[in-house]
C-alpha cells in the first residue's frame, strides 16, 4: 500500500533522511519510532506530498506521489504534528472546507464530517471555534479531519501528543478501529505506544533505518542472551549459581531484607531455570524468586539508536533527549 | 474551479470572521470620506468664483472632482493592502496550515488563485462602500457615469498588482509583519519609481516611467481604456502570481 524507496531528503549540507526504505502492506499498523530529530516528521513529509524528496521515490496505492500528487493525495489523510487548525472557523465549518478540498462530493460532505465528528467524539465541539478548543479537542479536530475523505493511508504524525491519558487511551483504541479498512503509518517516541497499536515497528536514528520488525521480533532478536532475576535467602549463592550448565554471568543485583538477588546470564536459546532452582534448593537455601527478565522495547531502542556512537559520554541521555 | 472556490471562500470568511475586514474597509471608507470633503469643498469655492465670473471654463464634475478624488484614494491603497496581503501565505505557515493545503489534491495554482480572487473580493468590497459617496454625486449633479466607471476599474487593476506583490511577499515569510512592512516598502518603491527618471536619460526615463504603476492608472482615472494599461496590468498581476507560484514550490524542496 506504502512503498518507500530509497529515500533520502537534504536541507541544504543536512541530510535529515538518507537513504530510507520499507513498505507497508495494505491494513497494516506501522510504527515509526525514534528519537526527536531523527527525520520521521521529514519522512512522514514527504510521503504525504508535502515535500519532494532529494532522491527516492515514494508510491502511495498505485501512485507516485511525486509524478501524480493529486491521486495520491486524495487516497491520503495526514495529521501533521500540529493540527491544522483554521482558528476562526468552527470544527463544522473546518471540516466541511476541508471535506471541500479533499474532494469529497457536494451530497456526501454532510454526512462524512457528521461521521468523522461522531468517530473522533467532536460533535459536542461542532459550534466551537477551533482557536478555542483545548488540546486534546485539537488534536481530534485534525484526526477527524485526516479521516474524513476516508482515505486508504493515513499518515499520523504523533498522534497522541499533549494528549492526557484517558484520551491516550482513546485515541489508540480509535486507530485500532481504523487499521484494517486504513492502512496507519504514526510516528511516535513514545515506546509503550508502539508495543501496544502497531504491527510493525521502523525504528529510525539519524535519518537512517535501523531496524524494521514486530516488537516482538525486536524483543527478541535483541536480546543476545537470556537474562534471569534469582532471589535467593539464606547465603551467598552466586557460586553456585555460576556453577550450573550454561550459565555464562552472574552478577550481585541488590539485596532485601536478608535475600540476595542475582542477574543470571545464559546462553541464548538454553533453559536454565530447572537447573537453577535445583542447585539453590538443593543446598538448602530460600529460593524466592525465579524469572526471566526481558529487555523491553526502550532498551532495545536505546542499543539500536545508540550503538554507533558507544564510547561518547552519556549516549543513552542523546538520544532520549 | 470548484477548488479556487473553496479557497476563496474560506479567505473571504477569515477577513471577515477577524478584525482585518473591518479595519480594512472601516479605515479606507473613513479616509476617502474625508478625501471627498477637502476637495468637495476646493471644488465649491471654484465653482462661487466661477459664479462671480472670476474663472473662464465651467467646472467638470468628473474632471474636477471625481478624478482628484480617486486619484487621493489610490494613496490610501498603499497603506490598506498590505493589511490584506501580509496575512495570505505567512499566516498560513505560521499555524502549520500550510501542511494541510500542500497534502490536499489541490494544485498550487488553485490554491494561489483562490486565496487572490478572496483578497480581490474584499478589495472589492471597500472599494464598494466609497461607491455611496459617488452616488451621493448623481443625486445632487450630473456627473457622467462612463469615466467614473473606468476610473474604478483601474482601482481593480491597481489594486490586483497589489495584491498579487503582496501575496508573493507574504509566501517569503512566516511573520505577518515582516511581510506587512516589506509589502509597503515595495509597493511605495512601486509607486514613486518614475522620480528618478530624469537622471537615467531618456531611455531609462521611459523604463520607470512604464514601471511606475500609478502612470497607468492616470489614463484610467481620465475614463480612458487604452489596451497599452491593461495589458500592463493584466501582465503585472499574471507574473506576480507565477512568482508567488515558484516561491511556493521552491519553499517545498527547501523544507
Amino acid at each position: 500500500m506504502i512503498e518507500v524507496q530509497h529515500l533520502t531528503k537534504r536541507y541544504g549540507r543536512i541530510t535529515a533522511v538518507d537513504d530510507v526504505s520499507f513498505r507497508v502492506e495494505r491494513g497494516e499498523i506501522l510504527g515509526f519510532l525514534g528519537p526527536n530529530g531523527a527525520g520521521k516528521t521529514t519522512t512522514m513529509r514527504v510521503i504525504t506530498g508535502y515535500m519532494p524528496p532529494t532522491d527516492g521515490r515514494v508510491v502511495v496505492a498505485g501512485f507516485d506521489v511525486f509524478d501524480q500528487p493529486l491521486e495520491a493525495k486524495k487516497r491520503m489523510g495526514y495529521l501533521p504534528e500540529t493540527p491544522p487548525l483554521y482558528p476562526d472557523m468552527t470544527v463544522r465549518e473546518y471540516l466541511t472546507f476541508v471535506a471541500r478540498i479533499k474532494g469529497v462530493a457536494a451530497g456526501e460532505r454532510k454526512a462524512r464530517v457528521e461521521k468523522a465528528m461522531a468517530r473522533t467524539r467532536v460533535t459536542d465541539m461542532q459550534a466551537r471555534h477551533c482557536g478555542k478548543l483545548s488540546k486534546g479537542y485539537r488534536q481530534r479536530v485534525g484526526l477527524a479531519q485526516a479521516l474524513l475523505h476516508n482515505p486508504d493511508v493515513l499518515v499520523l504524525d504523533e498522534p497522541t501528543a499533549g494528549l492526557d491519558p484517558k484520551q491516550i487511551i482513546e485515541t489508540r483504541q480509535l486507530i485500532h478501529e481504523l487499521a484494517g479498512d486504513h492502512t496507519i503509518i504514526l510516528s511516535t517516541h513514545i515506546l509503550p505506544e508502539v508495543a501496544q497499536t502497531c504491527q510493525r515497528v521502523v525504528i529510525i536514528n539519524k535519518g537512517r533505518v535501523v531496524a524494521v520488525d514486530t516488537p516482538e521480533n525486536l524483543t527478541r532478536q535483541l536480546r543476545g542472551a537470556e537474562t534471569m532475576y534469582v532471589l535467593v535467602d539464606g547465603g551467598d549463592a552466586a557460586g553456585l549459581l555460576r556453577a550450573v550448565p550454561g550459565v555464562t554471568r552472574v552478577a550481585a543485583a541488590g539485596q532485601h531484607g536478608s535475600a540476595v538477588g542475582y542477574e543470571v546470564e545464559s546462553t541464548r536459546g538454553e533453559d536454565v531455570r530447572r537447573d537453577l532452582s535445583r542447585a539453590v534448593v538443593s543446598q538448602g537455601l530460600g529460593l524466592l524468586e525465579l524469572r526471566p527478565l526481558r529487555m523491553s522495547l526502550e532498551e532495545i531502542f536505546l542499543q539500536v539508536t545508540t550503538e554507533e556512537e558507544t564510547g561518547k559520554a552519556e549516549p543513552a541521555e542523546e538520544a532520549t533527549a | 474551479m470548484s477548488n479556487i472556490l473553496a479557497i476563496a471562500q474560506k479567505e473571504i470568511r477569515s477577513y471577515f470572521a477577524s478584525p482585518i475586514a473591518y479595519v480594512v474597509i472601516g479605515l479606507f471608507a473613513l479616509l476617502f470620506g474625508y478625501f471627498y470633503v477637502a476637495i468637495l469643498d476646493w471644488f465649491v469655492r471654484q465653482g462661487m468664483l466661477g459664479g462671480m465670473g472670476m474663472q473662464a471654463a465651467p467646472l467638470n464634475l468628473n474632471q474636477q472632482f471625481v478624478r482628484p478624488l480617486l486619484l487621493n484614494a489610490t494613496v490610501v491603497l498603499l497603506f490598506v493592502l498590505p493589511m490584506i496581503t501580509m496575512r495570505t501565505y505567512a499566516e498560513e505557515k505560521r499555524s502549520g496550515t500550510i501542511e494541510l493545503l500542500l497534502t490536499s489534491p489541490v494544485t498550487d495554482l488553485q490554491i494561489i488563485l483562490g486565496k487572490f480572487a478572496g483578497a480581490i473580493v474584499l478589495y472589492a468590497a471597500m472599494l464598494g462602500v466609497t461607491l455611496v459617496y459617488v452616488g451621493v454625486l448623481f443625486v445632487y449633479g450630473n456627473p457622467e457615469w462612463k469615466p467614473i466607471a473606468t476610473a474604478y476599474l483601474g482601482l481593480l487593476l491597481l489594486g490586483g498588482c497589489f495584491i498579487a506583490v503582496g501575496m508573493l511577499i507574504s509566501s517569503f515569510t512566516r511573520n505577518q509583519i515582516v511581510a506587512g512592512m516589506l509589502t509597503f516598502g515595495v509597493f511605495l518603491l512601486l509607486w514613486v519609481i518614475d522620480w528618478i527618471g530624469s537622471f537615467l536619460g531618456p531611455s531609462g526615463e521611459t523604463i520607470v516611467n512604464y514601471l511606475s504603476i500609478t502612470r497607468h492608472f492616470e489614463d484610467f482615472a481620465k475614463g480612458i481604456i487604452d489596451t497599452a494599461h491593461l495589458v500592463y496590468y493584466v501582465s503585472f498581476i499574471t507574473f506576480g502570481l507565477f512568482l508567488t507560484a515558484k516561491s511556493v514550490d521552491s519553499e517545498r524542496w527547501r523544507g
